[in-house]
């Protein structure tokens, strides 16, 4: 009995005393959550450099980018500890900072002499502000990103298709300009014999069950004139979310699902977008510009295949994107806020944001994509620097999750499934947004 | 022995314990031992159920935790019923089950009387029909997507084998109107192996002597068939209709899987619009309202077809 006792003994405190070192050991270690995806993998890299400097461990809980929201947004809602660190969506901050569950960066900021007016404008105001447009920080600038195309340079640089494009459109076979023009080169690409393959005229985003159709509907309405609201007016959504303006740009989207995307493309987003650019089925390619440095390194369709270009203007000249990307931000219910702080001031610093840049993360400080010697640094700099100049961005609102259902649903009725018309899924969507907005008090 | 265990265990009880339990009833002890599974029951069943409802009543948001939660009254299950998407959803779901139902009965019926013939090699063939049933649905769902692939999937190349229209054409789930009937296919294929073998129970309990009398009265087989065989078998087809049609209506996983509910909302049966509601919108008490009203229709559907069902067997 005495010998079982002592054994019992002995291993209860040969447990306890594994786990409490254990413990000590890694008392430190800062956990960060994000989406699985090539970003993250450059980020686990670059963080080695952070634990060499200061001895505190990094852990990742990276997600699929289709549960990504789900997972961490009900592991904020219900207070979970398991992020100390974020890299939350854009869309979040609203509602992460109105909730209380990132901690306010101010100042950390002025402590730490880390100004907002050393990155990227659009960025700032994108995944750093809430309420937007005022000096309130919740994150800092973390990854860059926007829609842009990629085209397949080796097909429109065939001399019997130049011509012969020439020879129907009037104009040179080239990266397009203008939303008429992709869609005369999808028209000419789609269901084209090329190297003994059929092959389609473009592909764009018409997922449904998360934000893809919205991205890739916005990213075209933005440059036909869509405004979310009156400008003078918040809230106002007649007449400015469906103008005729508006109407027009989602027929345009509509048109070019109809016309020029692969067959069975209705459910496509980002990882569908790569796979049919990569296995050669589309001549032009919508996307965020994080998949751009791996198609550039694709044996395939990279290196000399690829061309780059920035989302094309609308009707009267305008032009923008819609705006990709994240701010990383700390989680106000880690017990480990002091170290998390220390890697946002870290992940601040030029040094590190250039060597972000050069692992294929994309960085929003001014220092480095401002340096002469950026737009040379990669085939894709120059674009992405041009497309960020020109970005636009979702409702940020705390109630952005229901105001992109309303969205998806209303555009994938009309553009794929062929319900209604344009001007009836605008003011569908008028109709849905102004009720967020009475659920929420704020109309 | 046991006995002896008994006396050996009741002399060892310290005697405040033994005190305690002398004064216990019957009654009381069979209580003492179902008490666990009722709390367990009560806290994963009972309680979720009354908060849900509790919830349904408020305009609580999962993602708001520290928003001051308002009493609503009515007001979220006026709005449901008076929604026009979610009676959309609601005719959608209607339309899935009584395909999947009509076509799974009468296939599976009809497989199960075949293989109740007891021809050579029958186990082997009922062994075969089975298969479909014993594979997850998350599995089922995926390589379907891909049999109707219109590039690359084999569902295409053999249609367009026999009606020679392009593969690239036969669009099953970006189709508005194949959309529907791609996943009742999937259903109707994943599942008749289950109403066949309901339905082979039910033909397998006949007794044989009932034939045989018949055979004496000189019935035909086609008599036999609709005099001896249906009404018997009967209230078997219809346990088989009562699982299938609970299941199916709150079906999810085959419709996620398959088409997310696309093109549009043209697939989007009652199931997918409450995962919406509560999980992407964050209207937790608007799809405690809506979830509470689908617990309604099922438990009031399913409870007068039981009572039809024993009319049947009483018969």
């Amino acid at each position: 009995m005495k010998s079982s006792l002592k054994l019992a003994f002995g291993l209860t405190s040969a447990i306890t005393a594994s786990t409490a070192v254990s413990n000590v050991a890694h008392a430190e270690d800062l956990t960060l959550c994000w989406a699985a995806w090539d970003p993250a993998n450059a980020l686990v890299e670059l963080s080695k450099d952070f634990t060499k400097e200061t001895g505190i461990g990094m852990k990742f809980e990276f997600v699929p980018w289709t549960n990504y929201a789900d997972r961490f947004l009900n592991e904020l809602n219900s207070h979970g500890k398991l992020c100390d660190l974020i890299i939350g969506d854009s869309q979040w901050i609203g509602g992460a900072a109105e909730n209380g569950h990132y901690v306010k960066l101010n100042d950390f900021f002025d402590k730490e002499k880390i100004s907002m007016d050393d990155f990227v404008p659009a960025t700032v105001v994108g995944y750093s502000e809430w309420p937007k447009n005022t000096p309130n920080y919740w994150a800092l600038p973390a990854m860059g990103d926007v829609v842009g195309w990629t085209y397949r340079k080796d097909w429109f640089s065939k001399p019997e298709l130049q011509k012969e494009f020439k020879e129907k459109y009037g104009w040179d076979l080239g990266p397009p300009t203008t939303f008429d023009q992709l869609k005369q080169v999808a028209e000419f690409f789609q269901k084209r014999e090329i190297d003994g393959k059929t092959v389609y005229g473009a592909s764009i985003y018409t997922e449904r069950g998360s934000e893809g159709i919205t991205m890739g509907a916005m990213d075209v309405l933005y440059s036909y004139g869509f405004q979310y609201e009156n400008p003078k007016k918040p809230y106002e959504m007649e007449g400015f979310v469906n103008s005729d303006k508006s109407v027009k740009g989602l027929e345009f989207y509509k048109a070019l699902y109809d016309c020029c995307t692969p067959p069975g493309a209705s459910n496509s987003y980002m990882g569908e977008g790569v796979d049919a650019f990569k296995s050669g089925q589309v001549a032009m390619h919508m996307n965020f510009a994080f998949t751009w440095p791996g198609l550039q390194k694709d044996e395939n369709v990279g290196g000399d295949k690829i061309g780059y270009f920035v989302n094309p203007k609308g009707p009267d000249g305008e032009q923008f994107a819609q705006l990709g990307g994240q701010g990383i931000s700390v989680v106000s219910y880690s017990d480990k806020q002091e170290a998390a702080l220390k890697y946002i001031k870290w992940f601040a610093n030029k040094d590190v944001q250039a060597k972000w840049w050069s692992l294929g993360g994309y960085s929003c400080l001014n220092a480095v994509v401002k340096d002469p010697k950026f737009p040379a640094s990669q085939p894709y700099a120059q674009t992405f620097l041009d497309s960020m100049a020109i970005v636009k961005d979702f409702w940020a609102e705390p109630s952005y999750a229901p105001l992109l259902q309303a969205s998806q649903k209303r555009f994938h009725d009309y553009v794929v499934a062929g319900q209604g018309s344009a001007k009836d899924a605008l003011d569908g969507l008028v109709k849905d947004w102004t009720q967020v907005f009475q659920d929420d008090g704020k109309m | 022995m046991l006995n002896r265990t008994a006396e050996n265990v009741a002399r060892a009880t310290p005697e405040p314990l033994a005190r305690k339990v002398r004064g216990i009833s019957d009654k009381g002890l069979a209580w003492l031992f179902i008490s666990p599974t009722i709390l367990l029951l009560l806290a994963i069943n009972i309680f979720p159920l009354f908060w849900a409802i509790y919830l349904s009543f408020t305009n609580y948001r999962a993602n708001r935790p520290n928003e001051v939660v308002k009493n609503l009254g009515f007001a979220n299950y006026q709005r449901i019923l008076g929604d026009k998407d979610i009676w959309i959803a609601m005719q959608t779901t209607a339309h899935f089950v009584f395909w999947t139902i009509l076509l799974q009965t009468l296939i599976g019926f009809t497989l199960a009387w075949l293989i109740d013939r007891k021809f050579r090699g029958h186990a082997f063939w009922t062994t075969l029909i089975l298969v479909p049933m014993m594979l997850s649905p998350a599995v089922v769902g995926n390589f379907w997507r891909f049999l109707y692939e219109p590039q690359i999937g084999l569902f295409a190349y053999a249609i367009s084998f026999v009606t020679r229209i392009p593969p690239t054409d036969i669009q099953m789930l970006s189709n508005v109107s194949l959309a529907p009937w791609s996943i009742i296919i999937v259903d109707t294929w994943m599942w008749t192996p289950y109403v066949m073998l309901i339905c082979l129970a039910g033909l397998r309990s006949i007794p044989e002597y009932i034939y045989e009398a018949a055979e004496v009265d000189r019935a035909s087989n086609w008599r036999q068939f609709w005099s001896i065989t249906l009404p018997m078998a009967l209230p078997f087809i219809m346990l088989a209709v009562l699982f299938r049609g609970i299941e199916n209506f709150k079906m999810f996983d085959m419709v996620n899987l398959l088409t997310g509910g696309g093109p549009g909302s043209t697939t989007e049966v009652a199931s997918i619009t409450l995962k919406r509601q509560a999980f992407e919108s964050w209207r937790t008490g608007y799809s405690s309202a809506f979830a509470i009203i689908l617990f309604v229709a099922v438990f009031g559907l399913a409870n007068i077809y039981v009572k039809a069902l024993n009319k049947v067997k009483q018969r």
